[in-house]
């Protein structure tokens, strides 16, 4: 009884931990005037609407979901035919390509956005916005990579072989059965990708922040110039896309088997 | 579909992209960076190429010694304060209903997926005169009137627990969530109690997973780069902070670069330890 009741006390304390910043913005984002005020005066979504009025965070707001669309895509891209390629064949230095692929996550982030600076500067694309997306798309490749790599775990080799027993050759293998069975988690991957690519700063800061300005960049220029309740409602709305995407993750797929619930060579 | 070596060089197609962009996009841009760290400082650009060491020699500073110092130990109080919180977290969490769990992940990964940025400016508002937590105490009279509580050591420590904690148990979830069961109803069917059976049985089993755990959260937390600067004062800045301001702000690539290796050089030797731990584990 008494073990129930420290135990709920635990968990709301690490919940109360974990939510009272966000509940401080959300309350700050409903602000009637340009305050930062909490308890909020009065009340208004009018902050919201500026997210999408406003002309430079509206722009912010197109570079970033372009950033994240598209870094997304080419992580996935690089990630689905290595994260294939170690299932089919058997070439342990090929795992270099996977050391390769984990690498940018597990760094210091400073790091590779250090070197993607060095880099785009050398070669004197320095500042355009595709390189960017390049950026991401290597920084973040660690995500679809692991889930793949799970995903292709989860593949019982009886079926593939039963098509190729069929006559089915790789091609038609690939897209037959393995493609429909990973796709869950190829989904996972671009969705992982997707939401931390919106709210990635430094690699971001580094490559284009000179030129052009993202979502987190923005909120980091307007905090150091002042405050604007506007930087209040857009760190909510990062909040609901981050919850909304892994919540429908969660509703589709298995999210405790994507974040090592079950042992990935069961079987 | 039988794993088997490739036999001719078009079963090597499926690797030609991937490599392609990793070597030209990773190893490339890694190693331009380890070149600049040798280049000298160019005030009116970039660098110049060059084979100085002036940038290295640098960290023999007193400065450079006390920035180093501080975001060890920085990043040490983080790691044992993340594990201390997240590990009987994660280990009860493990035990509710699946849908519990479900919820509790879902909450965790959104706010491990939320900008530095952002978690700087929640915390900042939450620690701030007008808006902070300060207010509240007001309001049911534990204190005369609201003041800042940033920017101090604690806004920093506090801030950098938040950003980790997530982290720290979701790396702890699989270790635990794999846990054998009849482990801990052993020890009960024994007579301990839950919270002996917890210390005495649960914890020393997965030793070398609290030791790997401290060590990714140690990782983890040299990383921050933006919130000993929101939260903190100057005297706070940890070696990712001054990485940034130096190659931002004061246009020295080279010395960032040469910070930047050395970082690296922590990081690598730091994860490779808790390879050899985790090694250890599966051998036993």
């Amino acid at each position: 009884m008494i073990e129930t009741l420290l135990r709920r006390l635990y968990f709301s304390l690490v919940a109360l931990f974990l939510a009272a910043p966000l509940i401080v913005v959300a309350g700050v984002s409903v602000n009637e005037r340009q305050d930062l005020a909490f308890p909020p005066k009065g009340f208004s979504f009018a902050w919201y609407g500026q997210i999408f009025s406003d002309p430079e965070w509206r722009l912010a707001l197109i570079h970033s979901v372009t950033l994240a669309v598209c870094s997304a895509a080419i992580a996935v891209a690089i990630a689905l035919p290595l994260a294939w390629f170690l299932w089919r064949r058997i070439a342990p230095w090929a795992n270099i390509f996977q050391v390769l692929g984990l690498a940018p996550f597990i760094l210091p982030p400073v790091i590779t956005a250090l070197g993607f600076l060095s880099f785009w500067a050398t070669v004197g694309l320095f500042g355009q916005f595709f390189t960017a997306i390049v950026s991401h798309a290597i920084f973040f490749v660690t995500l679809p990579l692991v889930t793949l790599s799970l995903g292709f775990a989860s593949i019982d080799r009886a079926l593939v072989e039963a098509a190729a027993t069929m006559g089915a050759d790789d091609r038609t293998v690939l897209k037959t059965v393995v493609l429909p069975l990973i796709l869950p988690y190829l989904v996972s991957g671009y969705a992982f990708s997707f939401v931390l690519s919106l709210n990635e700063y430094i690699v971001a800061y580094m490559t284009i922040g000179f030129t052009t300005e993202t979502l987190p960049i923005k909120i980091f220029n307007a905090l150091r110039y002042g405050y604007t309740p506007t930087m209040a409602s857009v760190s909510v709305f990062f909040v609901v896309v981050a919850a909304l995407v892994f919540g429908a993750i969660a509703r589709f797929g298995d999210i405790r088997r994507l974040l090592g619930a079950m042992s990935s060579d069961s079987n | 579909m039988r794993r088997e070596a490739p036999r001719s060089l078009a079963d090597y197609t499926p690797l030609f992209f991937p490599g392609l962009m990793l070597v030209v996009f990773f190893v490339v841009p890694f190693s331009t960076m380890i070149a600049v760290s040798f280049f000298k400082r160019n005030p009116s650009g970039f660098y110049t190429p060059d084979f100085v060491i002036d940038n290295y020699a640098r960290f023999l500073s007193a400065f450079f010694g006390g920035v180093l110092g501080f975001s060890l130990m920085l990043a040490v109080l983080v790691a044992i304060g993340c594990v201390c919180i997240g590990f009987p977290f994660t280990y009860l969490l493990t035990r509710r209903s699946r849908r519990v769990q479900t919820l509790w992940l879902v909450g965790l990964l959104s706010v491990l997926s939320l900008s530095e940025v952002i978690i700087g400016f929640a915390w900042s508002t939450l620690f701030s005169r007008t808006a902070g937590i300060t207010n509240l105490l007001v309001t049911i009279g534990l204190m005369d009137k609201p003041v800042a509580l940033l920017p101090t050591f604690g806004a920093v420590l506090t801030g950098m627990v938040y950003q980790a904690l997530p982290y720290t148990v979701l790396v702890l979830y699989p270790a635990l969530v794999r846990l054998d069961p009849t482990l801990t109803e052993a020890a009960r069917t024994l007579g301990a109690s839950p919270v002996k059976a917890f210390f005495n049985v649960v914890a020393p089993a997965l030793r070398n997973t609290i030791v790997a755990t401290l060590i990714m959260v140690f990782v983890f937390a040299l990383g921050s780069y933006l919130l000993p600067q929101i939260l903190g004062r100057p005297q706070h800045w940890t070696l990712s902070v001054l990485i940034t301001d130096q190659a931002i702000y004061q246009s020295n690539m080279p010395f960032a670069a040469a910070m930047a290796v050395f970082l690296v050089l922590i990081s690598l030797a730091l994860v490779g330890m808790t390879l050899l731990v985790g090694r250890r584990e599966n051998a036993l």
